[in-house]
């Protein structure tokens, strides 16, 4: 960076950011949302116990206004989309160097007006010169997001009355439901890193809390404990990224220390004003947030112990919503990632390598659980693998639209999984479900739509995102439908490979919940209207959502209909990079298809086909061959055992890394403790005595007491004297003041 | 103008009012003394009022007048009561508030 010159707030000589501060009145008021959870956070905590129904019908009054601001909110912003387009406002100062790098972003989008979010800003506080502030960017992602959280919340506390119903501590269940809202609505709306942050740390929380929503089970307070510290190692992560980014931004803003604006540190990342070092770096800390936050491998391992809450808190938190901030966070910061790690060009990153083992890794331990929210609980894994691998490559429409498909049909499975355990008083597949199919069709059916949405089968939601991210790897040479940000063949080796898991494993789940024969006890029976109509509505989600992203060239739709998702959503302004889109082609499309259906043929070939024979000839419903594969052959056995024991990474964790720290800190903490600290506390306290004689004989006894004893024995003397006066006599009274006033004449004429 | 006259009148009316306050024990008497030590400003005010050629001072002085009268209305009740209960308008005898 030479010869920096400084460039005032000028339409021509600024970085364009693609900002403005109009706007309609929805859009610059858009704080009011994460406002309302957070009033009736504080409402529920206050009242609820003494509310007819204990405060959750607060909660679901402001979420449920939450979600029609954000309906009206969405509408406003397609509206402002499409007409707004020439008011951008530069509330950067921005150093442009000769070279003129500045003038490069914004304008290099192909394809379309530039996107103008909406930013509002008030000062926070202010340290050291700096004004912090706070605020909110509302763009396409903001509003799709407050969308999704408010519709999934909204549905989740209804679905929550009837299955939290009774519960000892309903109340500060709502409560927390209502703070967790508020945090992610605010995460999503952030307006600067350290908001972002903050936000952060309090959905973190709440998850904490709502994973040991029971925690006199020592599992349950374990699990918070696990999710809890698993994540504070990617929050130390997020934690450096800010701060390095803090500092990057300083160094190319001139007169300013340094910028927590997101909208500014991505727009000089895109226009390569921050050193690269700078970038990488900040991009690898953000990345262990993500990482955590997300459940990536290997900090994944907090996410399948989370499902120790209360199932709707796992609909909510840890599938559709909280867990899914770590992808929302990448394409926030979207600049500084495709910066940082480089992402236009074809060479495998960390961020595309992390999120396609993920996808495998996650999907492949998905087959060996018993336990049907730990089935969908690595599910999500391997899709949030999925979206963090588009990002890495690119496809960052894609990815989004992935987490909006993603957020209802896994929204869908989960409060499915929650109806059944609500049915059977368990959520173990193997010993106590089975048959329920007969037991609750309306379960079943909307189980089987996420099911078949998540799969990836035309024409439900999930297909389309998946097909989506497939063709934005850009490694499909064959038949037409390249392009996008460069080839990533491996990654579209990892995600045919998971697609195929995915359906394996979700058919494997779906015999052993509701075919066979019913293997508990008692007869089950179909939950209540509050848990069957959340399912409906996002059963009925799973099914339509796609069709907002219909892809172009296809004919499928009139041309106003395609890709209104992708024109909505994904800003053209100078905060995000200029990524290039990939042009989709019908042989991916029935290729990946086929892989899925392969994926459905090969697991039901075995459940279906082998084991219902296997489980007529016995006389009961089995849940697994006894000659299976894994008795067959032994590497087969040896990967089953790796798979149950979760690839050993808990062992890692705890019997190596945690163990093996614990012990010699253990020592060298004693010793400390004996020798240092004990010695300096005696030292201190015998000193302290000897000192605290001495006080109480000089100062105490002589000085304090004799002060207090001499001022009492004053005042009582000047009361005996003054009581004189107080004669009682009127006269007496007059004559002072006579003589008080004659004094005073005397003083007046001899001053004046 | 005599100017001086009319202070000196005041003044001797004010210091025999005074004298009236502090010496007397009778409570009419106490109120009556109360009225030359007002009458003696009121003469006071309209002598400055005069030599100054305004009406300021007689305007005060008739507002001294008006509040002396409700003044003395008050006195002369709470004298009242005073002799209703306790049979005396002696004010040394009262010392009720004695500290």
């Amino acid at each position: 960076m030479t010869n920096l010159l400084l460039a005032t707030v000028s339409a021509d000589a600024g970085l364009p950011l693609g900002i403005t501060e109009g706007g309609s009145w929805l859009l610059r008021n858009v704080w009011l949302i994460p406002f309302l959870p957070a009033l009736s956070f504080v409402g529920i905590l206050t009242f609820g116990k003494r509310m007819p129904r204990g405060g959750s019908e607060l909660g679901i009054a402001a979420v449920g206004i939450a979600f029609v601001l954000a309906l009206l909110t969405g509408a406003a912003w397609v509206d402002h989309r499409d007409n707004s387009h020439d008011q951008e406002v530069h509330v950067a100062v921005v150093a442009v160097d000769d070279a003129g790098h500045g003038e490069e972003s914004g304008e290099a989008h192909g394809g379309g007006h530039p996107s103008l979010a909406v930013q509002r800003t008030a000062t926070w506080f202010q340290a050291g010169g700096m004004e912090f502030s706070v605020g909110t960017l509302v763009d396409g992602l903001a509003v799709m997001m407050l969308v999704v959280v408010t519709l999934v919340s909204l549905l989740v506390h209804v679905y929550s009355t009837d299955y939290v119903h009774g519960d000892r501590r309903y109340t500060h269940f709502f409560a927390f439901l209502s703070l967790f809202s508020a945090s992610m609505l605010l995460l999503v709306v952030s307006e600067n890193t350290l908001q972002l942050l903050c936000a952060w740390e309090l959905v973190g929380v709440c998850s904490f809390v709502l994973i040991g929503h029971w925690w006199e089970e020592k599992p349950n307070s374990d699990a918070a404990l696990k999710a809890f510290l698993t994540n504070r190692v990617g929050d130390m992560g997020l934690l450096v990224g800010v701060t390095v980014l803090f500092f990057a931004a300083g160094s190319a803003l001139p007169g300013r220390f340094g910028s927590f604006s997101i909208a500014e540190t991505n727009a000089l990342a895109s226009s390569g004003m921050l050193s690269h070092t700078a970038l990488l770096v900040a991009s690898c800390g953000l990345m262990a947030a993500v990482m955590s936050k997300s459940g990536q491998f290997f900090l994944h391992t907090w996410l399948p112990d989370a499902m120790a809450g209360p199932t709707p808190v796992s609909a909510l938190i840890h599938a559709a919503t909280m867990v899914v901030a770590g992808v929302f966070m990448i394409a926030r910061m979207y600049g500084v990632f495709f910066e940082g790690f480089q992402i236009g060009g074809s060479s495998i990153n960390l961020m595309a390598f992390i999120g396609g083992l993920t996808t495998i890794v996650g999907a492949c331990l998905a087959f060996v659980q018993r336990d049907i929210k730990k089935v969908l609980a690595y599910s999500t894994i391997s899709q949030l693998g999925y979206m963090v691998m588009a990002l890495g490559v690119g496809a960052w429409t894609a990815a989004v639209f992935h987490l909006f498909t993603h957020a209802f049909f896994k929204a869908c499975l989960f409060l499915g999984s929650g109806s059944v355990a609500h049915a059977v008083h368990s959520f173990d597949m193997k010993s106590d479900m089975g048959g329920l199919r007969k037991h609750m069709p309306h379960t079943y059916r909307t189980f089987m739509i996420g099911t078949i949405a998540l799969a990836g089968l035309p024409p439900l939601a999930g297909f389309w995102s998946k097909d989506e991210i497939l063709v934005g790897t850009g490694g499909w040479g064959l038949l037409g439908g390249t392009g996008g940000n460069g080839a990533y063949t491996l990654m579209l080796g990892m995600g045919m490979l998971t697609a195929a898991l995915t359906a394996a494993y979700m058919t494997r789940c779906v015999y052993l919940t509701f075919f066979g024969e019913f293997r508990g006890h008692g007869e089950p029976h179909e939950s209540g209207p509050r848990i069957i109509v959340p399912l409906w509505i996002l059963a009925g989600l799973a099914i339509v959502a796609g069709f907002l992203n219909l892809p172009t060239g296809f004919q499928l739709a009139p041309g106003s209909l395609q890709e209104r998702f992708g024109h909505y959503v994904e800003p053209v302004a100078g905060y995000f990079p200029a990524i290039s889109h990939a042009t989709p082609s019908w042989s991916l499309a029935i290729v990946s298809t086929l892989v899925v259906i392969g994926g459905i043929a090969a697991s039901g070939y075995y459940y279906f086909v082998k084991l219902e024979v296997a489980s007529k000839a016995a006389g009961t419903s089995l849940t697994e061959l006894a000659d299976g594969p894994t008795t067959r052959y032994p590497l087969a056995a040896m990967g089953y055992k790796l798979l149950d024991n979760r690839y050993y990474l808990d062992h890692l964790y705890n019997g190596v890394i945690a163990d093996g720290t614990k012990g010699p800190l253990a020592r060298l903490a004693n010793r400390i403790n004996q020798q240092v600290i004990d010695r300096t506390v005696n030292v201190v306290g015998e000193t302290a005595v000897k000192a605290g004689t001495v006080v109480y004989d000089k100062i105490d006894q002589l000085v304090v007491d004799g002060a207090v004893n001499a001022s009492g024995r004053a005042s009582s003397g000047m009361g005996e004297e003054l009581r004189k006066v107080n004669s009682g006599k009127v006269q007496s009274y007059a004559a002072i003041l006579f003589a008080a006033a004659t004094v005073l004449a005397g003083l007046l004429i001899v001053i004046v | 103008m005599l100017l001086n006259q009319f202070l000196l009148l005041s003044a001797v009316l004010f210091a025999i009012g005074v004298y009236g306050v502090l010496a007397r024990r009778n409570g009419v008497l106490l109120l009556m003394s109360i009225e030359l030590i007002l009458n003696a400003v009121n003469i006071n005010l309209v002598a400055f009022g005069a030599f100054q050629a305004t009406v300021g001072g007689e305007v005060f002085a008739l507002f001294v007048i008006a509040v002396a009268a409700a003044e003395v209305g008050v006195g002369l009740a709470m004298v009242l009561l005073l002799y209703r209960s306790s049979r005396t308008i002696d004010l040394t005898t009262v010392d009720r508030l004695r500290g």
